[in-house]
């Protein structure tokens, strides 16, 4: 019971080896008054049979919607192989590999992740991952302060077209040592952040910009524009980007003249399932110069005693467990097992892979918004390029859309309105390749069902 | 073990590939709305291999770890437990899988209700008034309960209190937390039994202090047992007790931090309750809270209204210090926890505490036998302690690192090195409740065997371990020749 | 037992002070501190023109095992900081007192007597206390 293997007989060996009554006098050291009463609360066990039909039982209850969700977190297809390599046993339970010989398969597989990540995005040098893309956007807000010698602000300009989740996540990880998000309005036209937008800022002290490609509207931004104006100020540039559209488009390390000097993400589309918002990977990437400033975990290729190649985490002075109050962040956990379901992911899909991936998921998402928009009362928010996700404007209250939607067993995107109701009724959404046809006839006779209703109420 | 795996990268062919994952080529006519500014202009170098290289190539790799499922793994403060198989099979039943994160709630009671469950489940098992799952490790946990104890103190008007006070022998997450939390640290001593320095911590106290850092049992691996004491000069002097959970093991369902005066923890979810640590995360750091920080607690947190559960929305908690992850947390971990704690219920808790304990008392009791010296030889193990190989480092050159990697070659993992700092040449050793008595046994023997071959053959030890992929790694080279990711080799 | 060359002065955090001609001082971390240190793979030093304060942190010296501050001895304005520790930190080990200086100061007037340095004799018995 409880995964405990000891037998009555062990008991009495192991209290007799310790002069001990019983296991309860191993405790003496703990003032009686502490001593915890009887956890009432907690339930009964249950056993592996039982687990099983009540889990099975609320996996039901959550039901298999055909879903049009995007904002941040996306369906694709997951090759088997990815998650019978990651839950085999000696990746899944093992810890972080501290002691290099006997963790050389986890330590390989960061540095080929990093490696990959970096070829991605085109950056110099990749860390072994973060929390999620949120948090690693924060950790890039941090360190950009950290690189920045010359700004002393600690003000970072934030398109309002970057992820809202983000930007609040942001602040809850920065506020406490004095950051300063600037939030830069968007262009209602093209749902991105034009350039006129920064003039403002001319001549201040400013550490870094931000910039979301594609964006929370799944707008692309005038990302070589951003970046130039931002670099020839002496504005650190940070990148936020979407691992599956650099498939096609331009990787952050080629963005402007100079390009970005940190890029982050969510590594989520590479190999996880969606499963309510984690276990994802964030990941953070940076110039060779900036690499001290880089918090989390980095594994480097050294040689052994007997000159043999062999993997080890280096680096690590920069880390809580040496530095202490001084880190450059106190994370110590990557997500290794989310960080190995990636690396899969992305042997198996190489370059070819990941382009066919974007291109088949942008063009599903072209056909959902061609199909959607011939109906009458919804339009484009926004005029100019999006990749696999965009905006629609509806004429009736997209709550009540949603939820008639939802009843006929459809996710018909992400209601807008608690983010930006100045955008009125405003309906996020993505198609991906797992998306046929059919699936999007079958959300386009609904939605077109819903709106008359909607209309006659 | 086997030796050295070749990289992905070398076994990559132009034009091979895994073709049958990938989707159907939509031609270039499916993207030619893309402007060419944006696009990328070449190929990223990614391996191009089939989908059996891949399979061998990481099944190769996976068996060049240690793991649980392999593996004795004892190490300190980590509580390498048995990671269930049900706990992984249930949490990935097609529809968890499939939940998209902004699902409506109609399309979620089965993932809420766990939750919720949950969330109640630890307030019980803490003592705690309120729990926020979305945590993503122990650290971010930390983050959460600093903020947390900051926002109190500001809330009250209380601005200057900016001072964490932590023991010398607190992990190095602590005082990286302060600081991350713009927060000035004081370290205080422990006294020669490992306690808390009473007289040193009252001089630490004053106008300044936001609060105190501590884990029960400490890092030392004894049971703190001045904490009435401690609690009430902290309250008194206006500050916070924060209880870092890793040590949470050793007392689960024997003693609640709650009821020893915390007003805030967090929880190693991948400690306590058993969820994988996957080679370095993802773990999970739930936290918890008195009376006090309630209205803190970060955001999202499941509420019941009637049979029905929802998310509470950022209006109803105005005071939370917000948000810490784009979603849920790592809520596929959180969903392992669960079903680790209903299979346990109520007097499985309780056996865990128990167990624990006992497995490392016992097996400090047999190192001692041995001849092994212990750092607290007075005291009771929690669910760890700590062994001290001075006197063979002082008499033999041999180091606890020489021990550690001789004992990979033994087949055991090592357990934690040089942590806590400040015991000379240390094993912080945790044995968890999972491991049998004959896997006690067999690692004294281990032990007992390398102490002898120190005696006879050092340099046997001193070069260990013999039996692994590679030999001890060069980490000044690796730090210096920063080689990070992967270039082919120019051919001269 | 540590090197401690008679000409130089000292501090009790292990830096080591040169008058040079010009009345610039040079500064270093002494031969018993970068043994403690071990191997350095990185040294950050400070770039010219920067004012410190005396004990400000103002260079990092960094190895596998640990990562330290280097503190400012006295009040000055840096003119240099030692361009061959980017590629080379070993400089530090081997030549902690030549080739391994960290950076060189103009100190602020009346800074030099405000510091209350050691001698060499003072320092090697300071060592002695701490057990080195």
């Amino acid at each position: 019971m409880a995964f405990i293997p000891h037998t009555e007989a062990d008991v009495a060996e192991m209290l007799a080896a310790l002069g001990a009554r019983d296991i309860e006098e191993l405790f003496d050291e703990i003032p009686p008054e502490l001593r915890a009463a009887g956890l009432g609360a907690l339930p009964a066990a249950l056993d592996e049979m039982q687990i099983g039909r009540l889990m099975s039982e609320r996996a039901a209850l959550d039901g298999t919607p055909l879903s049009f969700l995007g904002a941040g977190a996306y369906e694709h297809h997951i090759p088997a192989a990815v998650w019978a390599i990651a839950t085999r046993g000696e990746f899944y339970s093992a810890y972080t590999p501290y002691q290099a010989e006997a963790s050389q398969g986890t330590l390989q597989t960061i540095y080929e992740f990093q490696t990959m990540i970096a070829r991605l995005t085109g950056m110099e040098v990749a860390n072994a991952s973060m929390y999620d893309g949120a948090s690693a956007c924060a950790e890039a807000a941090l360190m950009a302060v950290r690189a920045h010698r010359k700004s002393r602000s600690a003000r970072i300009l934030v398109p309002t077209t970057v992820h809202p989740h983000y930007r609040r996540v942001a602040l809850t990880m920065t506020s406490n040592q004095g950051l300063r998000f600037e939030e830069l309005p968007y262009c209602t036209a093209e749902g991105i952040t034009p350039c006129g937008a920064l003039a403002r800022y001319e001549g201040e002290d400013i550490t870094a910009l931000m910039i979301q490609q594609p964006n929370f509207f799944g707008q692309l931004e005038d990302v070589d524009a951003l970046a130039d104006w931002a670099h020839a100020r002496g504005i650190l540039v940070i990148a936020i980007v979407n691992p599956t559209s650099l498939g096609l488009l331009k990787p952050p390390g080629e963005w402007g003249a100079h390009g970005a000097d940190i890029a982050v993400g969510e590594g989520q589309p590479l190999g996880v399932p969606l499963c309510s918002g984690g276990p994802y990977l964030g990941f953070m990437t940076t110039r060779t110069a900036y690499v001290r400033q880089m918090p989390g975990r980095i594994v480097g290729r050294t040689l052994d005693v007997a000159g043999r190649e062999g993997f080890t985490l280096t680096l690590q002075a920069r880390e809580q467990h040496i530095r202490r109050a001084k880190a450059t962040s106190n994370i110590c956990t990557n997500q290794g097992l989310l960080m190995t379901a990636a690396t899969v992911y992305l042997s198996l899909m190489g370059a070819e892979g990941l382009a066919r991936t974007a291109a088949a998921a942008h063009a599903r998402t072209r056909e959902l918004v061609a199909a959607l928009t011939r109906l009458p009362g919804v339009r484009p928010a926004f005029s100019g390029a999006f990749f696999h996700e965009a905006v629609l404007l509806v004429d009736r209250p997209v709550a009540a859309v949603l939820r008639a939607l939802a009843a006929r067993c459809i996710l018909g995107g992400l209601d807008l309105a608690p983010y930006f109701p100045e955008l009125g009724p405003a309906l996020l959404v993505c198609a991906t390749e797992t998306k046929t046809a059919a699936d999007i006839e079958r959300y386009r006779a609904a939605l077109a069902e819903a709106l008359q209703a909607a209309r006659a109420a | 073990m086997p030796s050295r795996e070749k990289l992905i990268f070398e076994y990559s062919r132009a034009g091979r590939g895994a073709s049958d994952q990938w989707p159907p080529d939509p031609g270039p006519g499916a993207s030619d709305d893309l402007p060419v500014k944006l696009r990328r202009a070449g190929r990223p170098q990614l391996p191009e291999v089939s989908e059996l290289e891949t399979v061998r190539h990481f099944t190769r790799l996976s068996q060049l770890n240690f793991s649980i499922d392999t593996h004795f793994y004892p190490l300190g403060s980590c509580t390498m437990k048995y990671n269930p198989k049900a706990c992984n099979q249930y949490a990935m039943l097609p529809q968890f899988l499939a939940r998209h994160p902004l699902a409506p709630e109609s399309h979620g009671q089965g993932f809420l209700a766990c939750m919720f469950e949950l969330q109640e489940m630890l307030k019980e098992l803490t003592g705690m008034q309120g729990v926020a799952l979305s945590p993503m490790a122990g650290a971010h946990g930390e983050f959460a309960g600093v903020a947390m104890i900051r926002a109190y103190h500001r809330a009250r008007g209380d601005l200057r209190r900016n001072e964490i006070i932590v023991p010398e022998a607190a992990h190095g997450t602590n005082p990286a937390t302060a600081t991350m939390c713009g927060c000035v640290v004081r370290e205080v001593p422990v006294d020669a039994q490992g306690d808390v320095d009473l007289v040193a911590l009252e001089a630490a106290l004053g106008p300044n202090t936001a609060g105190i850092m501590l884990t029960n049992p400490s890092t030392l691996g004894v049971f703190e047992r001045g904490i009435g004491e401690v609690a009430r000069r902290v309250h008194d002097c206006g500050g916070l007790l924060y209880y870092d959970g890793a040590n949470l093991n050793a007392i689960l369902g024997k003693v609640r931090p709650g009821d020893m005066g915390f007003d805030c923890l967090h929880m190693n979810l991948h400690k306590t309750f058993s969820t994988p640590h996957g080679g370095g995360g993802p773990g999970a750091g739930a936290v918890g809270v008195g009376a006090r920080l309630l209205p803190f607690l970060p955001i999202p947190i499941v509420g019941r209204e009637g049979e029905r559960y929802r998310w509470l929305a950022e209006a109803e908690r105005p005071q939370s210090i917000g948000r810490l992850s784009a979603f849920m947390g790592n809520a596929g971990v959180l969903l392992r926890a669960y079903i680790y704690m209903r299979m346990l219920g109520r007097d499985g808790v309780r056996r865990v505490g128990e167990y624990a304990t006992l497995n490392a008392n016992y097996l400090m009791q047999r190192l001692r036998d041995a001849g092994f010296e212990v750092a607290y030889p007075g005291r009771r193990a929690g669910h760890e302690f700590i062994v001290t190989l001075k006197r063979q480092a002082r008499e033999l050159n041999v180091t606890a690192m020489d021990f550690a990697k001789r004992l990979l070659d033994h087949g055991f993992h090592a357990p934690t090195t040089y942590f806590p700092l400040l015991v000379p040449e240390c094993l912080l050793i945790e044995p968890t409740e999972t491991e049998s008595k004959e896997v006690l046994d067999a690692f004294v023997a281990a032990m007992s065997q390398i102490q002898k071959e120190a005696e006879q053959e050092p340099e046997r030890v001193r070069s260990a371990p013999h039996t692994m992929p590679v030999r001890r790694l060069d980490d000044v080279r690796a730090a210096r020749q920063l080689d990070l990711t992967w270039k082919p080799t120019v051919q001269p | 037992m540590s090197n401690v060359p008679a000409d130089l002065r000292y501090t009790r955090s292990h830096e080591w002070v040169r008058t040079l001609a010009d009345g610039t001082l040079e500064i270093g971390i002494t031969d018993h501190a970068q043994h403690a240190l071990g191997d350095l793979v990185f040294v950050e030093v400070p770039e010219a023109g920067r004012s410190v304060r005396a004990g400000e942190a103002c260079a990092v010296v960094e190895s596998v095992k640990a990562a330290s501050d280097v503190y400012a001895p006295l009040a000055g304005k840096i003119t240099a900081g030692n361009p061959r520790l980017a590629g080379e930190p070993e400089a530090v080990n081997a030549e902690p007192y030549g080739g391994g200086w960290l950076m060189r100061l103009r100190p602020d007037p009346g800074a030099l007597t405000a510091a209350q340095l050691l001698s060499a004799a003072d320092y090697g018995k300071l060592l002695e206390t701490e057990g080195g």
